[in-house]
């Protein structure tokens, strides 16, 4: 006997039709997927917008940058960190500019939050003890008044050197230089201002900051473990090959300082712009796959709301299976009629999904809330997962269907 | 010639530790063309024998030869294609799917034998309007009276030219006048399509239509006897 093939638009049209007798209750079932959908392409476009950032960011900082923090290293990557030991101090950032010919330059960073005030306007801003070092390392220039000169390193004086936007915050139009502000309730007088600089890659603003001098945040502002404590040093290279090879001089010459015996792990952590590039990459990837994952399991439990809802609709239509078969389909045919309708359910569910997360990342992108990158790939690949959740998840309900016995379904009431 | 032939016919039923014995030891053969009524009364086993002469069902024991081919070694998928193409069921409950037009339930068996979608629609509607359905092709199931349901269900039936049709009392649920347009409309295509039609009921009445009415009592055949019109 002749084996039929049956349109495939035939099966099409009958879950069309098997989907709209239930509107409200297909709807229902596709909020699952809808909201699965949605929720893996925000997620993944705010983890492509970190990156994407992050980058930017890196490229607008100049290609022979170093930085040395304090912490161990470990071969998975970066552990400790900020929260770590402090071990650096000035006097290694001075050693190395000194010794290793392949830096030009080391900026030592001491840094915290603070409040400052001037009269009785206050604000809230990011404190840097440095030396005009961090200044010539980042091109970053006075607008007027002036930069640290040696004596105030020497003496550790309460002077300030103010960003533009903290300059707006405080003073609006009035004048700031030699205006006095406290921050911590230490006096401080503004020398100067600096240029504008706009955020960076990720969207901070740079002008929103405060410098000082290094040692008077050791000394007189900020809590420091021992005397001569930085966070971190800045360096900047000759060159951006020199971010590679100076890495070994600088390791031993720390190890030296610092006292580190053989069998000691280092208690510095160096990087130059690629390697932090790399570091922040890959904690924004983890980020990324963290959101996906905890998305795709909302795209589950839309799936299982599929099976569940494929499954009363089978049992629902028991008599109309019973007919099909007495009338000669196969139990192939009943299957993906069920799968089929399942599939279509599901493809609903994520169109309507890539959709709302399209829509979604752009208003995060325009609220300024997060920066969000979206990707074809990263909007079909939740799309076609949508499909296979539903040919998963309608499987076991359309095979049930299949393996009905026709009298039984006849009889079924 | 015989188109159906039983031999040694049981079927029963599990009963909590044994068996129920519904069909025993049934043995019949029916010729291509014939007109046959099965009658007995309720419970008899009627439509137990019914649905395994359909291939809805398999017997416990015994051997069926449908067109000369035995039917206990075929797969599901085997029966559902005789099915589709060498029978047609009518019900007494007419069995139509709803929310869809009585074209397209007529449409049902060739979707299922593959015919393309302009062909179908075209037998589709000669088979309406053989059974005398021409201006109610597109109603739906619940816009028709019970005895056009049931002429949609014989469009149905005979549409994939099925050789065999198979009623079981399909009259049970309409009136007497349309039950018996319903079994003239057997008849005709008894007489002018050369259809094959096994009936089966328990009243009397209409089992006089048929030519040949086999009575089944308690699962057994008691009386199998030719009609004179
Ligand atoms: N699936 C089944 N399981 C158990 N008993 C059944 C089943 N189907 C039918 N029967 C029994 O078989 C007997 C005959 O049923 P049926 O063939 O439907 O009778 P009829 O059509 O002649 O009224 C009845 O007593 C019925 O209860
Ligand atoms: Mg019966």
């Amino acid at each position: 006997m002749k084996k039929h093939s049956i349109d495939i638009s035939v099966i099409f049209n009958i879950a069309i039709r098997a989907i709209k007798a239930n509107k409200m209750r297909s709807i229902l079932t596709s909020l699952g997927i809808i909201i699965g959908v949605a929720a893996v392409i925000v997620m993944l476009a705010i983890g492509n917008g970190a990156q994407k950032s992050i980058q930017n960011e890196m490229k607008s900082m100049g290609a022979n940058i170093m930085m040395i923090r304090s912490g161990v290293a470990t071969s998975g990557g970066v552990r400790g960190g900020f929260g770590s030991q402090p071990t650096m101090k000035l006097s290694d950032g001075n050693a190395i500019e000194e010794k290793i010919s392949k830096i030009k330059s080391a900026a030592p960073v001491l840094s915290e939050g603070a409040q400052i005030i001037y009269a009785n306007t206050n604000w809230s801003t990011n404190i840097t003890g440095t030396d005009n070092r961090y200044f010539e390392i980042k091109e970053w220039a006075i607008d007027y008044g002036r930069s640290f000169v040696e004596t105030d390193v020497k003496n550790a004086t309460k002077v300030a050197i103010l960003g533009q936007t903290v300059v707006n915050e405080l003073f609006g139009d009035v004048d700031p230089l030699n205006r006095t502000i406290r921050i911590k309730g230490v006096p401080f007088v503004v020398i100067g201002v600096l240029e504008k600089r706009g955020e960076n890659g990720m969207g901070q603003d740079q002008d929103d900051a405060v410098f000082i001098p290094i040692s008077t945040a050791q000394k007189k502002l900020m809590g420091v473990s021992f005397p001569d404590q930085v966070h971190m040093v800045m360096l900047q290279a000759i060159d951006s090959q020199s971010t590679y090879t100076s890495q070994d001089e600088i390791r031993a010459l720390l190890r030296q300082r610092h006292n580190l015996g053989a069998n000691k792990d280092d208690d510095f952590i160096i990087m130059n712009l690629t390697q932090m590039m790399e570091m922040m990459e890959n904690s924004t990837k983890i980020m990324t796959i963290l959101l996906g994952s905890i998305a795709s399991i909302s795209l589950l439990v839309g799936g299982i709301g599929i099976m569940n809802i494929m499954l009363v609709s089978v049992t629902e239509r028991t008599r109309e299976i019973g007919i099909r078969m007495a009338i000669g389909a196969r139990s192939w045919d009943i299957r993906r009629q069920f799968l089929m309708e399942s599939l279509v359910l599901s493809f609903i569910g994520g169109l309507i999904g890539v959709i709302i997360g399209i829509i979604g990342s752009f208003i995060i992108s325009a609220s300024g809330a997060m920066t969000t990158e979206l990707s074809l790939f990263y909007v079909i690949l939740p799309f076609s997962f949508s499909g296979l959740v539903g040919l998963f998840f309608g499987y076991f309900p359309a095979y049930k269907a299949s393996l009905l016995n026709p009298i039984n379904a006849l009889r079924y009431e | 010639m015989s188109l159906i032939e039983l031999k040694n016919i049981c079927k029963s039923y599990p009963l909590g530790d044994g068996e129920l014995p519904i069909l025993k030891n049934i043995n019949l053969q029916i010729k291509n063309g014939e007109f046959v009524a099965i009658m007995g009364p309720s419970g008899s086993g009627k439509s137990t024998l019914m649905n395994i002469l359909g291939c809805l069902d398999k017997p416990s024991s015994g051997q069926y030869l449908l067109d000369h081919k035995n039917i206990e070694s075929l797969s599901s998928d085997e029966l559902a294609d005789i099915r589709n193409q060498m029978i047609g069921f009518v019900f007494q409950g007419f069995n139509l799917l709803s929310r869809t037009s009585a074209v397209e339930n007529v449409e049902l068996p060739m979707v299922y034998s593959g015919v393309d979608k302009t062909e179908r629609r075209r037998k589709a509607e000669k088979a309406l309007i053989d059974v005398g359905l021409k201006e109610r092709m597109y109603h739906q199931p619940n816009q028709l009276s019970g005895g056009q349901q049931q002429r949609v269900a014989i469009a149905r039936a005979i549409v994939n030219e099925a050789p065999i049709i198979f009623a079981d009392e399909p009259t049970g649920n309409l009136d007497t006048k349309m039950s018996v347009e319903i079994m003239h409309l057997f008849q005709q295509l008894n007489r002018d399509l050369k259809r094959t039609i096994i009936l089966v009921t328990h009243e009397e009445d209409i089992a006089r239509f048929a030519d040949r009415i086999i009575h089944i009592v308690d699962g057994e055949i008691s009386i199998d006897e030719k009609v004179m019109h």
